[in-house]
């Protein structure tokens, strides 16, 4: 069969969601996040909420988020996204309101408005990007950093003694009573981005239909701050992230 | 606890106009719903909890839709007026002092973004945690700005439960005209004592579609086929790019002091003397002015209402015409500065002030001025 | 089914992971830089491609469109 037949639009089976523009997004090469933003891009356009979407982005690497995605966007101070969001969303109800936060962002200097707005069950989407790293100040230990891991304020590995214990944050969220949806995905595998989407997708309904609030963990790599090839930082993520943050539905009532 | 209070329980829904008694808190709240105000996200923190409890009494999400929302600290309590207002809802919040400290970063980047944020400052005394009584401290922070970078906050000084509850709608309709964030700088005298005051008549909450006609600049959902996606920030990485954009705040903030100054001025015709002195000092002043007058001083009271922007014209040319100026204020010598930059070493000027929550008596600022006669 | 892709050679920063996650080998590193400095993916063996799109999933940057047609016998 000549390439032309094939080369043909309608037999687009895969292609850069409509709703990414046409910005080259600035994060590393193999970086988790620019498959997040697709899934997002590509859920909200599926849902067709393109006009009603307001996402916040954090402070970290995913700062510029609201350059790729062509919605509407607030840029938040360091942490405190579910608080803008819990604003817009109270004055704006039909409106999909979500955060974009990475492990700095939302489990460390962001932790107590991370833990209100998902137990006052704001109807918002919490997606957490978590690769155990400062990736934007240059590699910096997280709240998720693992035991032993080295970064370059614990280069000789992460020491409970000096420096306390990770912080599993959807653990956390489950607990509460606000929450109606907390998961832990992962986007290195075709299997492991078909099952996020739907995580995704799931929790924005959710939020549309006013069950509660939702925490959607995406466990993820920095190449670039663990000093690895995209290809090493998925391997590794999967023998020392997974264990410590294992995926699935810690919690799931969306049904109730 | 509740029956002690004295609550406001009707609310006149035909704009017929109500005199009622209560606190300057209390006017905040019920200025709030009927301005519009779309909601109000705050943390208690005395002496201002009347604010958010007056508003959970009021209920007004029941009757106008308001959304109240006690938010887990003041830091988040600013950020989620900083949401809402992006998304171009009258969004405001309140606390005191070491409240308002925290909240100093979220207002750098309301003013940074342009995000029409209404706030209110019921001062107490400091620093630190301080005390629960009465200063005027915080000047310098509404008007030099806690936050970093060169920015201005509008500020609005109340010297009666009367003008507390008329600035609420003045503050919003200052912050979205300007699209800058506005305060209301009053203190523990104003916010408890209690006064008759005429409540604002009923603004309806404007529609979703009002909001999304008047702000453009909002983020409320980018229309599909429509205008460019909205993006509220204050991050700018590109230098010539991020100077334009201060460039752009300064013009703004010379457009706010060529427009929209107020004062007030008592007995200033034929004074000799003046007392510059805003909000709770400002009423011990005016009772100065009686007594200073009774024994023969020839003193009026000049009284900035806007803080930013500072009546410095006015003070320039009130000092062309007397021989002394006392600044009297609840602090160690604040907006003492901007007179004296105003008057520019035309005439002395002094300062009296009291600290650590203690409220001057009117006496205390005659014998102030005395001492400036004495010269 | 037959598949073929069209990489965005500029919006690609030669991060490799389509070149793993393909199950018939299409995918390669070229020996060329885009303007941004970035080594680029191509097609080298585009006859064995059968259109799973596996690299257009798990492309960060969105660069890879995939096609796939039945091939009627």
């Amino acid at each position: 069969m000549d390439r032309n037949q094939i080369v043909q639009p309608e037999n687009i089976v895969c292609k850069k969601p409509t709703l990414m523009n046409d910005n080259n997004m600035h994060y590393c090469p193999g970086c988790s996040h620019g498959v997040v933003h697709k899934l997002i891009a590509e859920v909200i356009e599926e849902m067709g909420m393109e006009d009603k979407a307001v996402g916040v982005s954090p402070v970290g690497c995913a700062v510029f988020a609201y350059n790729y995605i062509d919605i509407d966007w607030q840029e938040a101070a360091h942490g405190r996204a579910p608080a803008l969001a819990t604003g817009i969303k109270r004055c704006w109800p039909d409106r999909l309101v979500f955060t974009y936060q990475g492990d700095g962002d939302l489990a460390c200097i962001g932790t107590c408005e991370t833990i209100h707005a998902l137990n006052r069950g704001e109807n918002i989407v919490i997606i957490f990007v978590n690769n155990a790293i400062y990736g934007m100040t240059g590699g910096q230990m997280a709240p998720t950093t693992l035991i032993g891991q080295k970064t370059s304020t614990c280069p000789y590995g992460r020491d409970p003694q000096i420096h306390g214990y990770p912080l599993k944050m959807a653990d956390i969220a489950a607990q509460l009573e606000g929450t109606c949806y907390v998961t832990r995905q992962s986007v290195e595998s075709v299997a492991s981005i078909l099952k996020a989407k739907k995580a995704l997708r799931k929790a924005f309904e959710a939020s549309m239909a006013g069950k509660g609030s939702s925490l959607v963990e995406f466990v993820s790599t920095c190449n670039s701050g663990w000093k690895l090839t995209p290809a090493k930082a998925n391997e590794w993520m999967k023998e020392n992230m997974f264990p410590f943050y294992p995926k699935g539905d810690l919690k799931d009532t969306t049904n109730k | 606890m509740a029956e002690e209070k004295v609550t406001v329980s009707t609310l006149a829904t035909d704009g017929t106009q109500e005199v009622v008694l209560m606190k300057g808190n209390e006017a905040i709240a019920h200025a709030a719903i009927r301005c519009g105000c779309d909601g109000y996200f705050g943390y208690p923190i005395t002496p201002q909890s009347e604010v958010i409890e007056t508003l959970a009494e009021l209920k007004p999400w029941e009757t106008t839709g308001m959304q109240v929302v006690q938010a887990e600290s003041e830091l988040a309590s600013i950020y989620m007026v900083y949401g809402a207002a992006g998304a171009g809802k009258r969004a405001m919040t309140s606390s005191s002092s070491p409240g308002v400290a925290l909240m100093q970063e979220g207002i750098t980047y309301m003013a940074g973004a342009e995000v029409p944020g209404v706030f209110v400052n019921v001062q107490r005394g400091g620093p630190g945690l301080g005390t629960i009584q009465p200063s005027q401290g915080d000047y310098f922070q509404a008007t030099r700005g806690g936050g970093n970078g060169d920015y201005k906050v509008i500020v609005l000084a109340p010297s009666s439960v009367q003008e507390m509850a008329d600035f609420v709608d003045l503050a919003f309709e200052l912050a979205f005209k300007y699209r800058n964030p506005a305060m209301i700088l009053s203190d523990g005298v104003i916010g408890q004592m209690m006064e008759k005051v005429v409540l604002p008549p009923f603004k309806p909450r404007r529609t979703d579609e009002e909001v999304i006609k008047q702000c453009p600049w909002a983020s409320t959902g980018k229309p599909k086929g429509g205008r460019e996606r909205v993006v509220i920030t204050s991050l700018e990485l590109k230098p010539e790019i991020m100077e334009q954009r201060n460039i752009a705040l300064q013009e703004k903030y010379a457009k706010i002091q060529e427009n929209e100054v107020r004062f007030e001025e008592q007995q200033m015709d034929d004074a000799e003397y003046a007392i510059v002195a805003f909000g709770s000092a400002a009423r011990i002043a005016e009772k100065s002015v009686e007594i200073a007058r009774e024994q023969g001083i020839k003193v009026g009271l000049f009284r900035p209402i806007t803080l930013f922007p500072f009546p410095t014209k006015q003070i320039t040319e009130l000092s062309k015409k007397v021989k002394g100026i006392l600044v009297a204020e609840i602090n160690a010598g604040q907006m003492v500065q901007d007179v004296r930059l105003a008057v520019n070493g035309v005439v002395p000027v002094e300062q009296f002030g009291r600290l650590g929550g203690i409220v001057p008596d009117p006496e205390e600022i005659v014998n102030a001025l005395k001492e400036i006669l004495k010269r | 089914m037959k598949g073929a892709i069209e990489v965005n050679t500029e919006r690609c920063k030669g991060c490799s992971l389509c070149i793993i996650a393909c199950p018939q080998k299409v995918i390669a590193l070229a020996n060329k830089v885009n303007l941004h400095g970035y080594p680029y993916v191509e097609a080298v063996k585009e006859e064995a491609c059968i259109g799973c799109a596996s690299c257009g999933i798990v492309c960060p940057d969105g660069c890879i469109t995939v096609y796939r047609k039945r091939v009627e016998e």
